[in-house]
């Protein structure tokens, strides 16, 4: 705002030159160019155009095709709520929110769970640590498509390997029916969801663990504490911020996944792994009803608010994240 | 309270000794302060004493009792760290009062140390406050309290005051004597500034390259350093060294390299019987020097007022020394003046072992 001021009421010296080269005022352009605030919003212009098209847009026509009955290859016609009363008599939708659900409560428990643990083995001194880091990454690394595919051949109902393993430690006599199963199916596509998960809490939550000073953990250990007291006292709440964000992401991650399971089981059987994102998905392109789709979809939107919502209770600072610096 | 005795302790890290055997002796109640440039040891002794780094070789007794294999806790210590080490997510007074939390102190007894250490320190009104909101002097006040309310045998200061301004570090430094002059805890203090260790301490032990070069009274080590390093890390500005022979013509005197004849006193230790001829190295301390009659011709460099006295920076024999006079002096750079030592407050090494002759 200084500056601002500066240019206006300074642009001429008293002698009426004009100071370090600076052009003569010429009429509104000149003063808008000159005009801090604008100049902002001109600049911000092209970042604003760019998330009106790509990100408003579709979110705002998605939402819209919710309230048509919209088809492929036939333009709809506003039908309000029409989608939603469906919706709301239909088990398949609501079989696939208590799938959704189920998915990432479970998967999102067990990712932060193992995921800390890891967190914790991985910042421990150990040999070849740069390598295991690295190694730990990989399940995120690779396409979803292909450790999906992985998956797939790891929970064939004939080939699969852990069935193998199982039949000749004399564990099990018949194959285990990984995906043909409703809860088998459920589960696996969970523990295949957890595989390729964990690594991007690990990782995150091994950075957090990183900014924790070594000196408090010797202070600690002065003080008196056990290593679970290391953790219950020091690790833990110095993690909580960090915590937060990693898991808002997981969990949203988790929530509208989407590939996985369409390479996995496609929603099956008997719509036992159909997700909110795999059903719109199926009802919209593969079924043409696209509106209905898109209802499925937006009907996503609330509980995806209420976990940001919960994330922003989550993340504010906490009262001795205030003050000054450290 | 209790004494703490180190013998012949040594520490490697891998193949590489970085503590190559040192000796120190600490009696109840005694105010210790290890002192040494940075990477000599000092800080790894202390953490060795601590329990927070094993020892190598030797050992480490508190109270008589060898702790080598005791674990941190058991060793009834607490150490203030150069960051201070606060739990931030804790307020002061929970931070103070952790360690009493874990061994399951009664509430009463607790409030009353914290309360107690919150007195001693000024910091009452701050009980409530996270670290966060403190300033740097609180925060190293808030660690003393932490380790008061220990009430343990021994303090361990690791550098303590090296994250402060200058002024706070003065004044932090009364402090800490006054705590020990009223709490009476063994004390062991690390630092690398010798202004710290001359002030605070009851004994220096001065560490480099991982031996113990010289321990003893403050004052003591300022007046007769043992070997050359102690005489240039004691002392601000350091002490003044000349290099040059032993010349013994009636009177003993250093003739310096440059070719000048150095006066010694009459009394020089260790009688002048082999001096002749010697490569010796000869120290003076800048307060020793003064402009006098007969004084060595010196041009000066740098002037530098300080107004309680005058830092003259000038060359004696193309090497430059410096003089600190208490007087008022007039002299700029270029100027010739007669620079004299006081010939009884010479300290002479020899050339070859830097030990003192």
């Amino acid at each position: 705002m200084a500056v601002d001021a500066d240019h206006t009421s300074q642009g001429r010296t008293p002698q009426g030159r004009i100071p370090r080269g600076m052009p003569a005022p010429a009429g509104l352009l000149e003063r808008m160019m000159s005009n801090r605030h604008f100049l902002g919003l001109l600049f911000m212009l092209p970042a604003a155009a760019l998330l009106l098209l790509f990100l408003t847009y579709p979110l705002g026509l998605g939402v819209w095709l919710g309230f048509t009955d919209t088809r492929i290859g036939r333009p709809g016609i506003f039908i309000g709520l029409e989608n939603f009363e469906l919706m709301w008599t239909d088990t398949v939708f609501w079989l696939s929110v208590f799938n959704t659900i189920l998915y990432t409560v479970v998967a999102s428990i067990l990712k932060f769970g193992l995921g800390l643990w890891l967190a914790l083995l991985l910042n421990q001194h150990m040999p070849f640590k740069a390598f295991f880091r690295a190694i730990v990454l990989l399940p995120w690394v690779v396409p979803t498509v292909l450790s999906a595919i992985a998956f797939w051949w790891i929970y064939d109902a004939q080939f699969s390997i852990i069935s193998w393993a199982l039949r000749e430690m004399g564990l099990i006599e018949a194959n285990i029916n990984f995906l043909g199963d409703t809860w088998n199916a459920r589960w696996s596509v969970i523990a295949a969801n957890v595989w390729r998960g964990i690594p991007f809490v690990a990782i995150s939550l091994l950075a957090g663990l990183q900014t924790i000073p070594q000196s408090l953990y010797e202070a600690a250990t002065l003080d008196g504490t056990t290593p679970w007291q290391r953790f219950r006292y020091i690790t833990l709440p110095l993690l909580t911020p960090i915590i937060a964000v990693v898991m808002t992401f997981s969990v949203l991650f988790t929530f509208t996944d989407f590939q996985l399971i369409y390479v996995l089981t496609r929603g099956g059987p008997i719509n036992a792994t159909h997700l909110m994102a795999t059903l719109s998905f199926q009802r919209a392109i593969p079924g043409g009803f696209l509106g209905e789709g898109a209802a499925i979809a937006t009907a996503m939107i609330p509980f995806l608010l209420s976990a940001i919502l919960f994330s922003y209770f989550g993340l504010q600072r906490r009262r001795w994240q205030h003050g000054g610096q450290d | 309270m209790a004494s703490v005795a180190i013998r012949d302790v040594r520490k490697a890290f891998g193949q590489v000794e970085i503590i190559h055997g040192v000796s120190i002796d600490i009696e109840d109640g005694e105010f210790v302060i290890l002192v040494g440039p940075s990477g000599c040891g000092k800080s790894t002794l202390l953490r060795m004493i601590a329990g927070l780094e094993s020892v190598t070789g030797g050992e480490i007794a508190i109270a008589d009792r060898v702790v080598n294999q005791v674990p941190p806790k058991e060793r009834d210590i607490a150490m203030v760290f150069q960051n201070y080490a606060l739990y931030p997510h804790m307020t002061v007074g929970e931070n103070m009062a952790f360690s009493m939390k874990l061994r399951k102190a009664p509430k009463a007894d607790m409030d009353a140390r914290v309360k107690r250490a919150a007195e001693i320190l000024g910091l009452t009104p701050y009980l409530e406050r996270y670290p966060r909101q403190l300033s740097g002097g609180q925060r190293q006040r808030v660690a003393m309290g932490r380790a008061i309310v220990r009430d343990p045998q021994v303090f361990l200061f690791d550098e303590p005051l090296s994250n402060l301004d200058a002024k706070l570090r003065v004044q932090m430094r009364t402090e800490i004597k006054e705590l020990h002059q009223r709490l009476k805890t063994t004390t062991i203090y690390v630092t690398h500034d010798q202004i710290e260790a001359m002030t605070m301490a009851d004994k220096i032990v001065v560490m480099h390259d991982g031996i113990v070069e010289q321990m003893g009274a403050p004052l003591d080590l300022y007046d007769r350093p043992d070997n050359l390093f102690v005489a240039g890390f004691i002392g601000s500005p350091a002490m003044n060294f000349i290099k040059g022979r032993g010349a013994v013509n009636g009177v003993a005197s250093v003739k310096s390299d440059s070719g000048i004849d150095l006066p010694l006193g009459p009394d020089m230790n260790g009688g002048t019987a082999n001096l002749d001829g010697r490569p010796v190295v000869y120290g003076i301390r800048p307060e020793h020097l003064h402009i006098a009659e007969g004084g060595l011709p010196a041009e000066v460099v740098v002037v530098e007022p300080t107004g309680s006295e005058t830092q003259v920076f000038a060359k004696l024999g193309g090497q430059e020394v410096v003089a600190v006079l208490r007087e008022r002096v007039t002299v700029g750079p270029g100027d010739i003046i007669p620079l004299k030592p006081e010939p009884g407050l010479v300290h002479l090494f020899d050339g070859e072992t830097g030990r003192r002759l």
